[in-house]
Parts: structure tokens; C-alpha cells; sequence
């Protein structure tokens, strides 16, 4: 029920916004969203960008596993 | 390793199923845990990942992890089930739905079946798909069943502003609307169920942050992780609810860091508290909780559908031998009960939470966590 995926936008006009979801594209509002910017990743949720991803969080996120994983080798 | 823009796979959900990874965080977890504790994870989300993963079985068998009550279909009390199928009955009125809620067995019937019987129920992917319909029906009356919680209450608050900015007369909302931090409390309050940690929810708190979540640790003395639905997030979530514990600290952590930032979203909060405000909400499973639910305010009580027809849904009647409502405060699992896998199927279902995908027992059927 709150199932939220991540999406890309490609284009943005008014409160609605083009994005791609497994290479397909549709259409969806950015009415909850409204800093999004073009190339941003949104969590879509019924028809709704409900957030913008932090690219540099999840970036993080993966270093500091690897980097943990590293440590247990270590 | 990262999948980047064009490669295949989708980026944010792929990295965070990496099996190598996956098995570092539970070789850690391993190494940590020292004591029996209890986890609750709150969203039936995470209650799919954890079924679909086998994480449960993954885990040192010192820690439980149990399911809460964060499914709004199956919270939806029968009583509130009845009203949307009584309304479904109603002349001139076209029933608007996510398709989860067309199942779900309220005391006499379902939506399926009152469509069955020549209602027009119709399931839609999004309020403003409902929307829609309403402006491609001007005789008719289109009611939206509002299910949801923190998460989906913003973009039905957006139908409704939409409507309004667009003079759309016909559109109405049922809210069923339920908000989490209260039922938390409500079920810390009750006791029933010793809890040690809570995995929170990643897409309610992206709504509304992690800072609602703060009473937990601090009035209750339990940890609390926000956590992403992918496998790696449901481990790292438990990784440092296990730190927490052990280490004796309680606090509010978010683990689920690309999706949730403390504040949460405030341009969606201000639109949730524009058109709504709290009101008492019936449960399954806890009964009435006092400022757990949205209602409309009055400033929008021309989209009430509350206000707009009077609803006489008849006596409530509970399925017999049915422990949804025990499921959903985590204090029975649903291979307690009599009823699973027997007279209870997604194909034929007695309580909601074999109806729902996130339901406990429909992850428990079809993912085999039982066996």
C-alpha cells in the first residue's frame, strides 16, 4: 500500500512530469514534490512523486557497506 | 557494482539486493546479537521483504521478528468496509478504489461482489485517476474509498485541491485515512507485546520524517530504525536496531537515508493539514483510536462523502474464528490460527490480511514462511 519506486524524470511541465519507469514512460504529478529538477530520481507513488531520492545518501550507504565488508576481511 | 542510468536493472533498487552484501550484514548481525530480543516490523512492506527473503529464517534465532498493524487494508475495520460497499449500492454513484480494498470481505460482501451484482466499482491506480472519472461523468456521483496512511493521505489531499481549483462538483472522498505514530502508541500502551526495537516505516516517514517517531525511545526505552524495503535495508535496519540494544542506547536512527530525511516532506504535510485534521479512527484488531485517522475539515466538507449521502452499512458482523485483528497487533502469527490455509486462501479469504499483498498471512502463504 505505501510501495514507492524509484523513477527518473526526463521532462517536467507545469505539475506534471514525464518519467521512466523500466524503460517505460509515463506520466506523473510533481504536485507534492515541487523542487524536483529533470535528471533527479523520485519515489513514485500512486501517480505521485512523493520525494527526491538523495543521490549522495544512497551513494554513501553503498560505500559504507563495502567499506564495512572490507573491515571484516580485513 | 552501482547500476548506473541506461544498464540494466533499476537504479536504487538493484544495488540494495546484493546478495554478497547481504551476507556481510548478517554475518555482523551474527557477531553482535547476544541476547533474545524482540523486533516489530510495523509496515506490511517490510513484512513482504522479510517473507520474500527468507530473512526471518536468516537471523540468529535470538532475534523475533514480528508484524504490526501497518496495512491499511487490513486495519480497515469491517464497519468501515461496509459503509464503502453500502455506498457502492447507492444509485447514481461510481465507486473509485485502489485494488487491494476489492476483495476484502466486509460482513456480508465485498466491492467485487457488489460489482458483481451490477455496482460500478471501478480500480484506479491513482486519486487523480478518479478524478478523471469524475470529470468524464457529470451526472454521476464518484467517490474515492480513502485507504492509506501518512504516505498516500498527500496525494488525496491533492485530488481534493485539484477538484476544487478545477470546480469539480462530483468528486467525493470516503476517508479511511489512519495515521501511524498514534497506533504505535496505542499498542505500546496496550502492552500485550514486549518489544525491544522497532523497524519503522521507510514511506510513512518520508511524509512525515523521523522525528514522530522520537517518543518511542524515549517515553518506551525502545530502539527505532527507519528502514528502505530492499533486502539491504531491511538487514541494515536490523544490523543497527541490534547495535542499538546491545550497546543499551535508544534512539531514533534512519537507515533508509535516500528516501527519508528527518523533517520528512513539509510541502506534503502542509497539503495533508490543509484539507485534513485528526479525528478519532476505528482499527481491526485495536478498536478506536482518538486522533489515529484523517478526516475532511469543514472547509472541504463538499468532498465528504461522509457529509454528501447518508450510509446505513447494517449491523457489523466479525468473521468468525478470524485472528486478523490478534495478526495485526502482533500477538498471534497466522500460522496461529486455525483458519490459515484452510477455510483461508487469497483465493478465498476470510479476513484482510490474506487479501492484501502485504498482508501478513498472504506473505506468510505465498512466501512459505511457515514451512
Amino acid at each position: 500500500m505505501c510501495l514507492a519506486v524509484p523513477t527518473l524524470v526526463k521532462s517536467i511541465d507545469d505539475h506534471e512530469a514525464l518519467v521512466e519507469i523500466g524503460g517505460v514512460s509515463r506520466k506523473i504529478s510533481i504536485w507534492l514534490t515541487p523542487e524536483v529538477k529533470v535528471g533527479d530520481y523520485v519515489l513514485l507513488h500512486t501517480g505521485f512523486a512523493i520525494s527526491v531520492i538523495d543521490q549522495e545518501a544512497a551513494e554513501e550507504t553503498l560505500r559504507l557497506f563495502e567499506e564495512m565488508a572490507l573491515e571484516d576481511d580485513g | 557494482m552501482t547500476t548506473k542510468p541506461g544498464q540494466k536493472g533499476i537504479r536504487f533498487i538493484d544495488e540494495y539486493r546484493n546478495t554478497e552484501l547481504s551476507r556481510r550484514v548478517i554475518e555482523r548481525i551474527y557477531r553482535r546479537s547476544t541476547r533474545n530480543i524482540h523486533l516489530m516490523e510495523f509496515c506490511g512492506g517490510h513484512t513482504v521483504t522479510i517473507a520474500r527473503n527468507g530473512i526471518r529464517q536468516l537471523l540468529p534465532p535470538a532475534i523475533e521478528m514480528l508484524s504490526g498493524p501497518g496495512c491499511p487494508v487490513c486495519v480497515t475495520a469491517n464497519r468501515d468496509l461496509d459503509r464503502a460497499i453500502a455506498l457502492a449500492h447507492e444509485r447514481g454513484v461510481i465507486i473509485t478504489t485502489f485494488g487491494d480494498m476489492m476483495k476484502v470481505p466486509g460482513s456480508r460482501s465485498s466491492l467485487q461482489e457488489a460489482k458483481a451484482q451490477g455496482a460500478d466499482v471501478r480500480i484506479v491506480y491513482s486519486t487523480l485517476d478518479a478524478l478523471q472519472i469524475a470529470r468524464g461523468n457529470p451526472e454521476k456521483s464518484v467517490v474515492f474509498i480513502g485507504i492509506g496512511f501518512e504516505t498516500t493521505a498527500p496525494t488525496i489531499a491533492a485530488s481534493i485541491l485539484q477538484a476544487q481549483r478545477e470546480g469539480v462538483n462530483n468528486f467525493f472522498v470516503l476517508s479511511f485515512l489512519k495515521l501511524c505514530p498514534p497506533v504505535i502508541k496505542a499498542l505500546l500502551d496496550e502492552g500485550e507485546v514486549k518489544l525491544d526495537g522497532i523497524v519503522c516505516p521507510g514511506h510513512v516517514s518520508t511524509i512525515i520524517g523521523s522525528h514522530p517517531w522520537e517518543f518511542i525511545p524515549r517515553d518506551y526505552a525502545i530502539a527505532c530504525v527507519v528502514s528502505g524495503f530492499e533486502p539491504l535495508d531491511v538487514l541494515q535496519c536490523i544490523e543497527m536496531l541490534v547495535a542499538q540494544i546491545e550497546s543499551g542506547e535508544r534512539r531514533v536512527e534512519i537507515a533508509y537515508r535516500r528516501g527519508v530525511k528527518a523533517e520528512g516532506n513539509q510541502w506534503a504535510l502542509k497539503q495533508i493539514d490543509i484539507v485534513f485534521e485528526p479525528c478519532s479512527a476505528l482499527w481491526r484488531g485495536m478498536g478506536e483510536v482518538p486522533q489515529s485517522g484523517l478526516c475532511l475539515r469543514e472547509a472541504y466538507e463538499r468532498f465528504d462523502a461522509e457529509r454528501a449521502f447518508e450510509i446505513d452499512p447494517g449491523p457489523t458482523i466479525e468473521h468468525k474464528g478470524c485472528l486478523c485483528g490478534e495478526v495485526l497487533r502482533g500477538v498471534k502469527r497466522p500460522t496461529d490460527c486455525r483458519l490459515f490455509r484452510h477455510a483461508c486462501t487469497p483465493e478465498h479469504p476470510v479476513g484482510p490480511c490474506m487479501v492484501s499483498s502485504e498482508g501478513s498471512c498472504a506473505a506468510y502463504y505465498h512466501y512459505g514462511a511457515d514451512l
